[in-house]
């Protein structure tokens, strides 16, 4: 995630200190991506070096101020008009999970499911739980809905698996003896 | 703890016999009390609606038994259940199910009119079960001139009109868009949180996130069921 273009955004509202650009960071994104104080720091000196930010003196609690330079604006504007790109897809362990269980012999597939979609619900109850504590602020509840989606998809997707699972068991050519044997292979 | 609203107890339903026996649901168990939603959530075929239709006196089981505020549903008689359905159970459909030649007014008062209530009365409290679901200024207002969200609106007055204690919702946001979707769910939820106990069929794991409990139905069977107690938080809010 780009700390760099986040705090370029915040600063084109006005000149702002590294406590400050936490705060309101956290404060827009639900502390979904906490962030500690000496990452603001080190990322402001790497923008300032860049030429994206400058100095602007300190206020009277001697907090050392920045404000975006022209650049930095031009780096904001440019970051909110271009897609953010799909790279290759993040290692998911539950898709390699399902893989595997689905190849390695003598895993329940339905369960391995099952107990998946049901920890994905709680967590969509949860998240909804904090969707009804109103007023909600705009940016977070954005935040908040992009987490129900994600959650929402996930569920689909296991859906979609345990009907693919499903289908392919009803089709197997496998008649019922051989699967006995199968078992009794296994635990042997 | 309070008594069970809805009580099923080893319920079962079975259509056909023989080679075409289909066992549509198999000793299935739930309580719903006062103050609870519960989800229902399975893919097609899995039983939900059957689960539904039981619950709400509209089919018998063939086995087991179905208690509504505490009454045993197969000792009433179809009379009885008729009654039953008319005055504490309250049914959200995905279709609305409105009569279009009514007023919105008309509709959610109906219930109450063919209960014997008096015209002036049933409307009075149509007006105010329209008021809770926040579309009093469309009384008036026939279904037809009415958005997909405001319908649904109108099916939960109807639901709930005259204090009635158990809501049935089958899909009531499938024919919606998200954002409707949960205005509708936020209602349902508020209506519970105000001591209803509801029963949710759903499909979409966003919608069943509104409840308290979610059970999960695979072909007639309860396989699994979330708990309601609050899981440790995942992200902090914002305030």
């Amino acid at each position: 995630m780009s700390v760099r273009f986040a705090l370029l955004a915040l600063l084109e509202q006005g000149p702002k200190y590294g406590y400050q650009l936490r705060s309101e960071f956290e404060q827009r994104t639900g502390s979904t991506w906490p962030l500690n104080v000496g990452q603001v720091y080190t990322t402001l000196t790497r923008l300032e070096r860049d030429g994206l930010v400058e100095g602007a003196g300190s206020d009277e609690q001697g907090h050392v101020v920045y404000r975006v330079t022209d650049a930095g604006r031009d780096e904001v504007a440019t970051w909110f008009t271009t897609p953010v790109a799909r790279t290759q897809p993040p290692r998911d362990e539950l898709a390699i999970k399902l893989a595997l269980a689905v190849t390695v012999p003598g895993v329940d597939v339905g369960t391995v499911i099952q107990q998946q979609r049901s920890a994905t619900i709680r967590a969509l109850q949860d998240y909804t739980r904090l969707k009804r504590q109103e007023p909600l602020d705009l940016a977070w509840s954005l935040v908040l809905e992009s987490l129900v989606f994600a959650a929402e998809a996930e569920v689909r997707w296991l859906d979609h698996c345990e009907a693919r699972v499903r289908r392919a068991a009803a089709e197997a050519p496998a008649p019922e003896p051989s699967r006995t044997d199968e078992k009794q292979e296994t635990t042997r | 703890m309070s008594a069970p609203v809805l009580e099923l107890d080893a319920v079962s339903r079975q259509h056909g016999e023989g080679a075409t026996l289909v066992q549509a649901l198999r000793t299935v168990s739930l309580r719903v009390t006062a103050g609870e939603l519960v989800a229902v959530m399975g893919p097609s075929g899995s039983g939900k609606s059957t689960l539904l239709t039981l619950a709400g006196g509209l089919d018998a089981p063939t086995a087991g038994v179905v208690r509504v505020e505490g009454t045993d549903l197969a000792g009433l008689g179809p009379a009885g259940r008729a009654r039953m359905r008319r005055t504490s159970i309250g049914y959200v459909f995905q279709d609305f199910n409105l009569i279009p030649a009514l007023t919105a007014a008309e509709n959610v008062a109906l219930p109450l009119e063919l209960d014997g209530v008096r015209t002036s009365a049933a409307r009075a409290a149509a007006r105010t079960a329209l008021e809770e679901v926040g579309i009093a200024d469309l009384a008036d207002r026939f279904p037809d001139h009415m958005s997909g969200g405001q319908q649904q609106r109108v099916a939960i007055a109807r639901a709930v009109v005259g204090d009635r204690r158990l809501v049935l919702a089958d899909e009531p946001t499938g024919a919606l868009d998200t954002e409707t979707g949960e205005d509708v769910l936020r209602l349902l939820r508020g209506r519970c949180d105000a001591g209803a106990a509801g029963v949710l069929v759903t499909h979409e794991a966003r919608h069943a996130a509104w409840a308290d409990r979610v059970v999960f139905l695979r072909d007639g069977v309860v396989v699994d069921e979330t708990t309601s107690d609050p899981v440790e938080s995942l992200v902090e809010t914002g305030a």
